[in-house]
């Protein structure tokens, strides 16, 4: 009982999020039900304006932990829904809210259509729906509601990215499975075609990026997942390129030594440079950022290091970059454990140099920036975390939290032989003649 | 998994006069929770789908492994097994599969399998049986457009409209039978229970990706006969004069983009 009270209590944890402008104009940081936008463009906090009626000035946009937020291709839209089933679409001019659409379940995960027309998000059932935004605008009614495209049978649907060529729309899900849909010119029909599935991963995907540069414009699809590894495919045909056991790294083992080997981090979050020559991977545990070279010639992927942040146990729970500079955008956070707590902790930093196709490079250039080298100085971290200053104890309980929380998240629970036999021992067919 | 040696005098789950297993051994529940988590074995790729279990005499050793041989029937829940055995003598150079959901069943199954091999030496080499959860599981076993037919015969009905989504058949699951059944490929369904026939055929008719097939098509389809007299279940419903309801499509091709 106690247990599973335990265990209740830890999935209510939800991590922090970040998403970086594709041209940086604007950061977002999600913290529990708490949105933090701020312009840089501009160099001022965002104020987000929901006319929704229930939404007053003193209270957050979002009434329950946010699991998803992201930016369109173009920059121009944002959404951020999760477990108060409401899906939020702003424009990011203004920061106003165009649209709220009601979801029957929590969302897990949002994607927006690279030409912007469309917003697909997927709930807890593991269905996948889609808004046409310009429709949506336009009706009045508060009863806004998405079309079911696609399901992933009774599995929680982590991600959901569009393909750069916007083709494809690629879903992926607690049960290993990432699933290649043909997205077609009218997606409200339904989306019936499946091109792929990307088969590999033994547990959880957990996240997705695309990795194509000048000379390689055909995209491949990097994922990783709670099998500790990162995975490069080739998703037109659901070829597997190449892993990397990104958990069995020495550096990471050295960090993290009383961790038995029976369970491996999980990764949390993957990033890929606009270039697509590196990738930065997030791992739960692991205090710092790794980074792996991404070769498309070859079609490999290599780790060239940890980076890890002085004086800080600094663990990302979600990561960043724009299309356009070269900078890592890394958030560590968790909603608080008790409600009574009214602030949630999140730590930002940036890590600089993030591109680069030669070696040399990466290991001169890139650098955690100091507070003050942040883009927007630290009007910029004093917005998005929530208080410039944050206390040590209060930062290492949210590593703690963020430990346990992001495992629980996804992991499939694991029960014994005996004690599943025990608890059928009362059924007729297990009843001997 | 089939290498278990049957002795019908020795074994008492097995029929002394027919050498085949007997049912009673195996009772199991009549309905098993599909969207439970799952606890077998599941293949993480079709690549790892491992022939030399399921069809030994075919594919003989791990080294050789014949590529061009694919599955090409699935019998999505099986139950007993039935519709299987028919199938083997009708198409003896068919490779099939049964996909069941229940533990016991899926023994007796392999069992009844085993015990046909022993008694018709050099039939029934092309059927086999595989534990899966197939709502979930399909493409981890089967390649795009691998197979030509798959069966649905006599699912669970799940009335209560909040299990709808436990059905087998439903518009977003044919998306996944789609991707494995290969252009022309015909799902064959049949059931019992009018609701969920009507049903199985909307679901059918709305998909974008499958057309009926023809009055005359069906005449001349001998395994549309087999629905509904191979299966224990459909016998069990012929017995009782029950009437069932059948939806038969055809796989077509997509839209182009």
């Amino acid at each position: 009982m106690q247990e599973d009270a335990d265990q209740h209590r830890e999935t209510e944890v939800a991590p922090a999020l970040i998403a970086v402008h594709p041209a940086q104009q604007s950061i977002a940081v999600a913290v529990g039900s708490d949105l933090r936008v701020f312009n840089l463009h501009e160099g001022y906090p965002a104020k987000l304006v929901d006319d929704s009626e229930e939404h007053n000035a003193n209270t957050n946009v979002h009434k329950h932990s946010i699991r998803a937020i992201r930016y369109g291709a173009k920059g121009n839209l944002f959404v951020s829904a999760g477990d108060d089933k409401l899906v939020k679409i702003w424009k990011t001019d203004s920061w106003r809210c165009t649209s709220t659409v009601l979801s029957e379940k929590r969302v897990s995960a949002v994607a927006i259509s690279n030409d912007g027309l469309y917003v697909c998000f997927a709930d807890k059932f593991g269905v996948v729906y889609v808004v046409d935004v310009e429709e949506l605008s336009k009706q009045s009614s508060t009863n806004k509601k998405g079309v079911p495209i696609l399901a992933h049978y009774c599995s929680i649907i982590t991600r959901l990215e569009f393909s750069p060529d916007g083709r494809f729309i690629i879903s992926a899900d607690r049960d290993f499975k990432i699933r290649v849909t043909v997205f077609p010119r009218n997606p409200l029909n339904g989306t019936h075609e499946i091109q792929s599935f990307c088969l590999g991963h033994t547990e959880f995907v957990s996240s997705l990026a695309f990795v194509r540069s000048l000379d390689h414009p055909q995209a491949f699809l990097v994922s990783g997942g709670g099998d500790s590894t990162v995975r490069l495919w080739d998703f037109t045909t659901g070829c597997l390129l190449d892993t990397c056991a990104v958990g069995e790294h020495e550096g990471f083992l050295q960090s993290n030594g009383k961790e038995d080997e029976s369970s491996l981090p999980a990764v949390t979050d993957v990033c890929t440079s606009h270039d697509g020559s590196l990738v930065a991977v997030a791992i739960q545990s692991l205090a710092g950022i790794m980074l792996l070279s991404c070769n498309l010639s070859a079609k490999t992927l290599s780790i060239i290091k940890v980076i890890s942040v002085s004086e800080e146990n600094f663990i990302p729970t979600s990561i960043g970059s724009s299309s356009t500079e070269r900078l890592l955008w890394m958030v560590m956070g968790a909603s608080s454990l008790n409600s009574s707590d009214s602030t949630c902790v999140a730590r930002v930093r940036v890590l600089s140099g993030f591109s680069g196709s030669n070696m040399e490079s990466v290991e001169h250039e890139t650098l955690i920036l100091d507070d003050k080298d942040v883009p927007g100085g630290e009007v910029t971290l004093e917005k998005l975390q929530g208080s410039l200053l944050i206390e040590k104890q209060a930062f290492n309980a949210a590593a703690e939290a963020v430990k346990t929380a992001m495992r629980n998240l996804l992991i499939k629970k694991q029960y014994t032989e005996e004690r599943r036999e025990y608890r059928k021992r009362g059924r007729n067919d297990k009843k001997t003649i | 998994m089939l290498e278990q040696e049957c002795n019908a005098n020795a074994n008492p789950t097995f029929s002394k006069s027919t050498g085949l297993p007997r049912k009673r051994f195996y009772r199991a529940r009549a309905h098993s929770n599909p969207l439970s988590d799952s606890h077998f074995p599941i293949p993480i790729a079709p690549s790892e789908v491992d022939y030399t279990i399921h069809y030994p005499q075919i594919f003989p050793t791990c080294g050789e492994v014949q590529d061009s041989k694919k599955i090409e029937f699935a019998d999505i829940g099986c139950g007993f097994g039935g519709l299987l055995i028919g199938l083997s003598i009708l198409f003896p150079e068919t490779l099939m599969i049964g996909m069941e959901l229940r533990d016991k069943v899926t023994e007796y199954v392999k069992e009844r399998i085993l015990a046909l091999r022993t008694t018709n030496p050099g039939q029934y080499q092309n059927v086999s049986v595989v534990r899966t959860n197939s709502m979930k599981y399909i493409p981890n076993f089967f390649r795009k457009g691998q197979l030509k037919k798959m069966f649905f015969l006599f699912p669970d009905p799940h009335f209560k409209e909040k299990n709808h989504r436990r059905r087998v058949i439903s518009l977003q699951l044919l998306d996944e039978y789609a991707y494995v059944l290969a252009v022309g490929g015909i799902i064959y369904t049949i059931t019992d229970v009018e609701e969920l026939g009507e049903w199985m055929k909307s679901c059918l008719e709305r998909h974008p990706l499958f057309e009926a097939l023809s009055a005359a098509e069906l005449q001349d389809d001998p395994v549309v006969k087999l629905l509904s007299t191979a299966t224990e279940e459909g016998q069990k419903v012929a017995r009782n004069g029950g009437q069932t309801y059948q939806a038969v499509y055809r796989r077509i091709s997509g839209y182009q983009q």
